[in-house]
């Protein structure tokens, strides 16, 4: 492993009801973090490449984390997300480098699938700093029940020289989905979008 | 008896391999157990509430086993724990109390008699408080390695009208726990203190 990863946290959200409704079956959602070292903290890097093998690690390590809480087997996840926070002394662009050139494929490997895009957000922040990791259908983009979002923190991370990494999975849309749009058993997931 | 009316779950499970200090062989785990239930004395001051810490006890036991589960199934590797609860605004913090019976008994039972007192705090907080979860030994309260506590959260909860419970077990001491006292290889794990 090239990461030098301090912690590694992995939620699981089960919601039962909404409003006093039941959620049936309950919609459930994964997320799991890595703590890792930056190697480029504190110094202007200009070949960001070891970031992006950190990533492809990471997205391995933290697809098969996120499946294995979710105790389903992988082929059956519905949406995923992913994200990255970059303590002080790091630029938004290392979150770009783990995030966006190797991390994806190895998600894609873990499920079977995934002929989406793979959305993500980023930022710069302190420790506690809260990610919102967007939600997508792994198949199809635009399926509106799996737009969502879930809201992860560490509070002792990311330190300063620290990145923390976030892989997000689901077996579900939102609870009590009611807005219409293209439905999941609607889609044909061969372009990524429908 | 008011019911019990879960709206949502979290598991959340920590590894620490380091914190800047040299990687441990076997990771430190900390889990922590959340659910969110209806408050069923929200809104107005009811004299009468101790029946609903019996209500509370398969709950209890659900969240303790859970724990056990995401910390790998073995419940002999669990060291130290803890209990917090968090109470939505039309609530009071006598509510939160009420989750000291059967959340304390409830690990106390699935580990298998665990002889210390249950570390525990609670308050009274809108959705997205956070709240730190005192943790210690399991057997004996004074072994200083494990004295540590854990944040927890929830960014949409509790409600007004709910109550999020929280219980937490850990495997080990702090990651680099080098700050003398009591040690577990030295406690007689009687009295629950030493």
């Amino acid at each position: 492993m090239k990461a030098n990863i301090r912690k590694i946290a992995v939620f699981v959200e089960e919601t039962q009801s909404e409003m006093g409704r039941k959620v049936d079956p309950p919609t459930r959602r994964a997320a799991a973090v890595a703590v890792i070292e930056n190697p480029c903290a504190g110094k202007y890097v200009e070949d960001l490449s070891e970031l992006m093998t950190i990533g492809e690690e990471l997205g391995e390590l933290l697809a098969q984390r996120a499946v294995a809480a979710l105790g389903i087997s992988a082929h059956t996840a519905e949406s995923y997300g992913k994200a990255a926070a970059v303590g002080e002394n790091g630029e938004i662009e290392h979150a770009a480098a783990i995030l966006h050139p190797k991390l994806g494929a190895p998600v894609r490997k873990v499920l079977g699938k995934g002929a989406a895009l793979i959305p993500s957000s980023k930022k710069r922040g302190g420790l506690g700093v809260a990610l919102d990791i967007p939600l997508g259908h792994k198949d199809a983009a635009f399926v509106r029940s799996h737009f969502d979002g879930m809201e992860v923190r560490i509070n002792d991370a990311p330190r300063a020289n620290e990145i923390m990494v976030a892989v997000a999975i689901t077996d579900s849309g939102r609870p009590l989905a009611r807005v219409g749009g293209l439905t999941k058993d609607q889609i044909k997931g061969e372009d990524g979008l429908r | 008896m008011p019911e019990v009316a879960v709206r949502k779950k979290l598991t959340a499970v920590e590894e620490i391999f380091h914190e800047g200090g040299p990687a441990v062989k076997v990771p430190l785990r900390r889990a922590v157990a959340l659910v969110v239930i209806r408050n069923p004395y929200a809104g107005s001051f009811v004299p009468d509430i101790e029946g609903f810490m019996d209500d509370l006890k398969p709950l209890g036991l659900d969240l303790a086993k859970s724990l056990v589960k995401a910390l790998g199934g073995d419940a002999t590797m669990v060291e130290g724990y803890g209990k917090g609860a968090i109470v939505g605004s039309a609530g009071e913090l006598e509510h939160g109390a009420l989750w000291h019976v059967p959340g304390g008994y409830a690990m106390r039972e699935v580990l298998g008699g665990a002889k210390a007192i249950v570390a525990s705090t609670k308050k009274v907080g809108g959705p997205g408080t956070r709240l730190d979860v005192p943790i210690t030994h399991i057997n004996a309260s004074y072994v200083r390695s494990h004295f540590d506590a854990m944040e927890v959260g929830l960014a949409d909860a509790p409600r007004a009208d709910e109550i999020l419970l929280a219980l937490v077990m850990t495997t080990g001491p702090r990651v680099h726990a080098r700050v003398g006292g009591l040690k577990a290889s030295e406690i007689k794990g009687e009295d629950g203190l030493r």
